[in-house]
């Protein structure tokens, strides 16, 4: 066995890129500065250098048709990782992506299929204010036509890649912007993962916190937190926003009893109403206590840190949710 | 008669594609407004020349985007007829299986890459299939028609950005019919000359009589035996009219029928036709032939189109996403 080689998330997912352009002669990047300056996050810093500018290609400041571009050659027989610096700016490619992408498939009987792979970046904790800092895919995943994932562990980084690859039809990759600087290890030999399933990151037996991407850390810390007072929270990281995974979230709420649903979009109309509802149509009978949320508060994310901060979900606000479900607070 | 030489059987092929195209179309408003085909339904006749006079100047392994007025496109790629009709009607046998109707004509076999009906919506595929080719090595030609109302598109000026800066093999074909839906060119354009709004990009451009087919194939020709010897995006503005209205909804308030009939004048199949016969290569009785011929065929596509299998509903859900990962 080789030795767990030190890593972090910025890592792997760069790991992941390279692996997959040397693999498949189809695969290229494109993206703003994706080659040049490395990726606005550095993720493909060094690509250009390895592959050269038809296989890492700088675009200039046009979403839609460098969205649309990379659709197109999917069409033709290529397999295009498209970048797209915030999901804030994906809405300038929202009609490629829905209109067609998500559509072509069905709206042709079956006859082209679009397989391409769009990178980006979402979420807030960075003073980054309103245009920068969404968590809008909760949206993508309205859309029947598209696979939207959230790695949100290293080993998600590193593997999720090349997996939404294989895949003949188009897949979003969602990736926090908080995660980037996390640091730790992987096994020497990782690669693909599946992407299907949601996963369990924390078993326990008294409540079960759902959750994706960004916010599995600070679920995590409310599971901890949670541990301190007695309660045993089982932590679910959905990991494939759609396909919705949902019989390993029931499978667990049925376990304990009690769901909180964390999300770092916002409530209305978000994918943490999606999973509570999913979670009250099949497993009503099974709960102890309504399903608790914690979101994002309903305000375009400000830039003072305090603001920001009291914006989001914290480890206390889910702790707290999960109390209640517990019957232990006043919340 | 002598056999005709390959010259006139090629502009007898011409005639015989925009007299199809329009055939066609006149088919579909009499069975639109008998209530058999439904939907949105976006006539091209007074356009014929520029599908009959691009589609013949590419190759078979080409490809082609479309817009939401592509029936005349289709036609002239050869998609095949009865697979048409059948779309119209939702039928299992359409080229899209019923799923996308008169805007959505899908065609994998000639490289039909779809009606679009997001104007300007096609243009940034078309770049990036050309991409592709680039990438792949092939000496291929995306051709992309859009109509005049897409220049006004931000989809238009970045991917003909896109496209010069990577110096693409792609054919932008502009049909400009006068008006986006009921919106008189001058009325939403600063600029009206759209040529030279596209060779702003570098890209090489011209203007060219739309409602001839002899000139638009000549121009088409030329644009792509210079893509394909390495000349990069060219842009073609197709001058041409649309005879009816944008849809079947619309009741026309923008424009006078005096307009109208002054287009009607140069009707690309009666230059052809008096061409050809001025000529002295088309005898009354071949016209008359070909037109039984075409109606025969039409005839014979919408009955069988009209009595083909609908897709079981059980099917519904089918190709939302691929049946199997690679």
């Amino acid at each position: 066995m080789s030795k767990p080689i030190e890593t972090t998330y910025r890592e792997a997912l760069r790991e992941a890129l390279r692996e997959a352009l040397r693999k498949d002669e189809r695969v290229f990047l494109m993206g703003e500065d994706v080659g040049r300056y490395g990726g606005c996050f550095a993720v493909s810093l060094g690509l250009l250098e390895e592959f050269g500018p038809e296989r890492v290609r700088d675009t200039p400041l046009s979403e839609l048709a460098f969205v649309g571009a990379g659709i197109g050659a999917a069409l033709g027989g290529m397999r295009p990782v498209v970048e797209i610096m915030t999901v804030n700016f994906s809405l300038l490619a929202l009609d490629p992506i829905v209109n067609t992408a998500a559509a072509l498939l069905h709206m042709s009987g079956g006859q082209f299929a679009v397989p391409i792979v769009i990178r980006m970046t979402t979420g807030a904790g960075r003073q980054l204010a309103a245009q920068h800092s969404h968590s809008l895919e909760g949206w993508y995943a309205h859309i029947p036509g598209l696979r939207v994932l959230a790695p949100a562990t290293l080993e998600d980084a590193r593997g999720m890649l090349w997996s939404a690859l294989e895949d003949p039809d188009p897949v979003l990759l969602f990736e926090h912007s908080s995660l980037y600087g996390t640091s730790g290890t992987l096994p020497a030999g990782a690669g693909a993962v599946d992407i299907d399933h949601a996963a369990v990151r924390r078993p326990g037996t008294d409540v079960t916190l759902v959750t994706y991407g960004g916010t599995l850390s600070t679920t995590l810390a409310a599971a901890d937190r949670l541990a301190e007072d007695g309660v045993d929270a089982e932590v679910v990281d959905l990991r494939t926003l759609r396909p919705l995974d949902q019989d390993t979230v029931l499978d667990s709420v049925r376990r304990t009893h009690r769901a909180v649903v964390i999300d770092e979009g916002w409530r209305s109309g978000s994918l943490s109403a999606e999973v509570s509802a999913r979670i009250t149509e099949n497993a009503f009978f099974d709960l102890d206590a309504p399903v608790e949320r914690v979101c994002t508060t309903e305000t375009p994310i400000p830039y003072a840190r305090h603001l920001e901060l009291a914006a989001l979900p914290s480890p206390e606000a889910v702790a707290n949710a999960a109390l209640r479900t517990m019957g232990k607070t006043d919340g | 008669m002598t056999r005709p030489s390959a010259a006139v059987r090629h502009r007898m092929d011409l005639l015989r594609t925009m007299m199809l195209i329009r055939r066609f179309e006149e088919t579909c408003a009499e069975l639109y407004s008998a209530g058999r085909i439904r939907g949105f339904l976006h006539l091209y006749v007074g356009e014929e020349a520029v599908a009959a006079g691009v589609l013949p100047t590419i190759e078979a392994e080409d490809a082609v985007v479309s817009t939401y007025r592509e029936h005349g496109h289709a036609l002239a790629r050869g998609v095949p007829l009865e697979s048409l009709f059948a779309e119209m009607f939702g039928r299992v046998t359409g080229c899209s299986r019923g799923r996308g109707g008169s805007m959505h004509l899908f065609d994998a076999g000639t490289r039909f890459m779809g009606g679009n009906a997001i104007v300007g919506g096609g243009i940034a595929l078309a770049v990036g299939l050309a991409l592709a080719d680039r990438l792949q090595g092939r000496r291929r030609v995306t051709v992309c028609f859009l109509g005049e109302g897409a220049v006004a598109e931000g989809a238009f000026h970045e991917s003909l950005n896109l496209a010069a800066l990577w110096h693409l093999p792609v054919l932008l074909c502009c049909e400009n019919n006068g008006y986006a839906m009921g919106t008189a060119l001058a009325t939403e354009h600063a600029q009206t000359d759209l040529a030279l709004r596209a060779s702003s990009y570098g890209v090489a451009a011209w203007p060219v009589d739309g409602m001839d087919v002899l000139a638009v194939e000549e121009a088409a020709h030329r644009a792509v035996e210079s893509i394909r010897g390495g000349g990069g995006p060219h842009f073609l503005e197709l001058r041409t009219y649309r005879y009816r209205a944008h849809s079947m909804y619309d009741p026309e308030r923008y424009r006078d029928k005096a307009e109208v009939a002054q287009w009607k004048e140069r009707d690309p199949i009666r230059l052809l036709t008096e061409t050809l016969q001025a000529a002295g290569q088309l005898r009354q009785e071949d016209l008359d032939a070909l037109g039984r011929e075409i109606d025969e065929a039409i005839a014979a596509a919408v009955a069988a189109a009209e009595e083909a299998p609908l897709e079981p509903v059980d099917d519904l859900t089918h190709f939302v996403v691929s049946e199997r990962r690679s």
